[in-house]
């Protein structure tokens, strides 16, 4: 079956800025695909320019076959959009929020209003419905921006970060519906910055940096590549650090990573090498300061990709800004 | 009731009622601007507050000198009021940028050019719904005209034609700050790029005093810009007399700035992000 979504040496820059440096990638239709990376990285560019919103300086984009410059119009019906901010008239009700991009999506007035009222109950708005959205919390207009990309049952859905600020119950559910709407059949691309979220929708991921597709693979895949647990060591003082980690390395066969007084131990097997660390530490009557076990995250990926951090990577280029706006 | 899609591919036949897109977007979009100002009110601001207070001050304060000073051959009161109908639609078109650029910050625009609605629908339903205001406002002043002693000294149907010509001015320049919002991309910066467009059109302009009152280097200016051009008409159309050519100066300036603005507005559109 053909894809759903094509990007093929995608290109698109702003001012100074590589937004997007020649990107490429497929997604199967009916499935989720997360882009991972950083602010500034390029999803929410690559993401405009699927939506029709930006032109590529080169490089083509198809959803589900259409050539998003040339047959724009006819991806427009095909897509739904909720963007990083929440793009709703803080005027209307929800309701009426709703129901205005039923009918601009094309449907009917009648459809727009029975679709608008069914989201609102999915989405836990329906005692707000009637009230302006500006009265609405921050969770709630997120929702109700999620609604509105799906009023039209589009088969592809684009969702730019879609639960940042939102609670956990609201990202749970969130999580359920994107689910629930691939198993009808949608396809859902979503950017994310968090490895968790990733890992619990995606069925495959691209890891970008600085416009650029560093990995590309299922999530089980990636995490396998960097390990399912990552411990963290800090110790008084660089000196000691530099003893624990060679202390370790031998003790548990890992190389260990160390940054200052910090070192850093990712491995499929957390409960050996836990173990292993506090018995050669012991014996050798090295205390560390700290010591953390937690499941990898997104910064964790980039240091065994890049061997950068994600926040040393922003300021390196100045594009923490991200998602440049204009 | 499921959440996804009715079938891959499903929706991609053209809509039967394509010819018609245009129009019916431009309503929806227009609707949800007018709602906003039922909502709002305080988006009414600058149409109603501010021409009411002109009408004040320019009537009991600067009144009397522009009077005293002999250049205008009938009551000063009958001299101002077109100028203000005049001058109520270039400030309320301010609204027109603000709003744009609200609606460009929020996001909101990104989302309807996802959407497969007409590229000028936004931009059409904003200008409409501006329209309709107008008619509110221009209502207001003429009402606010009487309370101050404006007379109609050539007949109702010439107040009707006033009227019309300031409508259509207003429309046009809807589309200017329209540009101008789109351009600038917040709603602050909107506003403190609007002033500098708006303020020499109608202070510089025979809105409130006769051009010849002004130094020559400025008359040349103030006699032929649309403002100027445009309250002339209205104001002959209110006070009697010959008015052929300067309504047809009036609607040709009105007119150019739909050419130009119109698509330029639609462009700034169809690029902002």
């Amino acid at each position: 079956m053909e894809s759903a979504i094509e990007v093929e040496g995608l290109v698109k820059h702003f001012a100074q800025v590589h937004a997007v440096d020649g990107v490429s990638f497929d997604v199967a239709p009916g499935t989720v695909f997360g882009l991972l990376g950083p602010n500034g990285s390029g999803k929410t560019t690559i993401v405009r320019i699927l939506s029709t919103i930006l032109r590529p300086d080169a490089g083509s984009a198809r959803v589900l076959g259409r050539d998003v410059v040339h047959r724009a119009d006819e991806v427009r019906y095909l897509i739904g959009l909720a963007g990083q901010f929440a793009a709703i008239d803080p005027n209307l009700t929800g309701a009426e929020n709703l129901r205005l991009t039923g009918r601009l999506a094309q449907l009917p007035g009648k459809v727009a209003r029975t679709r608008a009222y069914d989201l609102l109950d999915r989405f836990e708005l329906r005692d707000a419905a009637d009230r302006p959205t500006r009265t609405y919390s921050g969770g709630m207009r997120r929702r109700l921006d999620v609604a509105a990309a799906l009023v039209q049952r589009p088969p592809v859905v684009f969702l730019d970060e879609p639960t940042t600020g939102l609670d956990l119950h609201s990202r749970n559910e969130l999580w359920d519906m994107i689910r629930e709407l691939v198993a009808d059949g949608a396809t859902v691309l979503l950017t994310t910055q968090y490895l968790e979220e990733a890992d619990r929708l995606a069925d495959r991921v691209v890891v970008m940096s600085e416009g650029r597709v560093i990995a590309s693979d299922t999530p089980a895949a990636l995490k396998s590549q960097l390990g399912n647990t990552v411990l963290e060591i800090s110790l008084n003082n660089e000196a000691e650090a530099v003893l624990a980690a060679r202390l370790l390395a031998e003790a548990t066969g890992i190389t260990a990573d160390r940054e200052g007084t910090v070192v850093r131990l990712s491995s499929a097997d957390g409960t050996r090498v836990l173990l292993e660390t506090v018995r050669s530490l012991n014996e050798n009557d090295v205390a560390p300061a700290t010591l953390t076990v937690r499941e990898p995250s997104l910064d964790d990926v980039f240091l065994a990709l890049t061997g950068k951090h994600t926040t040393a990577d922003e300021t390196d280029t100045g594009t923490s800004a991200g998602r440049s706006r204009r | 009731m499921s959440l996804g899609t009715a079938g891959l591919g499903a929706r991609v036949v053209p809509h039967p009622y394509r010819l018609t897109r245009p129009f019916r977007d431009s309503l929806s979009a227009g609707s949800r601007n007018l709602i906003a100002y039922w909502r709002v009110p305080s988006l009414l601001v600058f149409s109603t507050i501010q021409p009411i207070i002109f009408v004040l001050m320019f009537r009991y304060v600067f009144g009397g000198v522009v009077g005293l000073a002999g250049l205008i051959p009938y009551p000063y009161v009958d001299y101002l009021m077109p100028g203000i109908f005049v001058q109520t639609t270039v400030f309320g078109a301010i609204g027109t940028s603000i709003g744009l650029a609200t609606d460009l910050q929020s996001g909101l625009l990104e989302r309807f050019r996802s959407l497969p609605m007409s590229r000028s629908a936004v931009l059409a339903g904003r200008t409409l719904a501006d329209l309709v205001r107008n008619v509110f406002v221009a209502a207001l002043m003429v009402g606010m005209g009487f309370a101050v002693g404006f007379r109609i000294r050539a007949g109702v149907p010439g107040l009707i034609a006033a009227m019309l010509l300031v409508l259509f001015f207003g429309y046009a320049l809807s589309w200017v700050f329209a540009s101008v919002g789109l351009m600038t991309g917040d709603p602050e910066t909107a506003q403190a790029a609007a002033f500098p467009v708006m303020a020499p059109l109608v202070f510089a302009s025979s809105a409130f005093v006769p051009v010849t009152a002004m130094p020559g280097w400025l008359q040349a200016f103030a006699a032929h810009q649309p403002v100027s051009v445009t309250v002339t008409a209205v104001r002959a159309l209110c006070v009697g007399g010959p008015t052929a050519t300067s309504v047809l100066e009036a609607i040709a300036w009105s007119i150019g700035i739909l050419v130009v603005f119109g698509p330029l507005a639609v462009l700034r559109y169809r690029r902002a992000a």
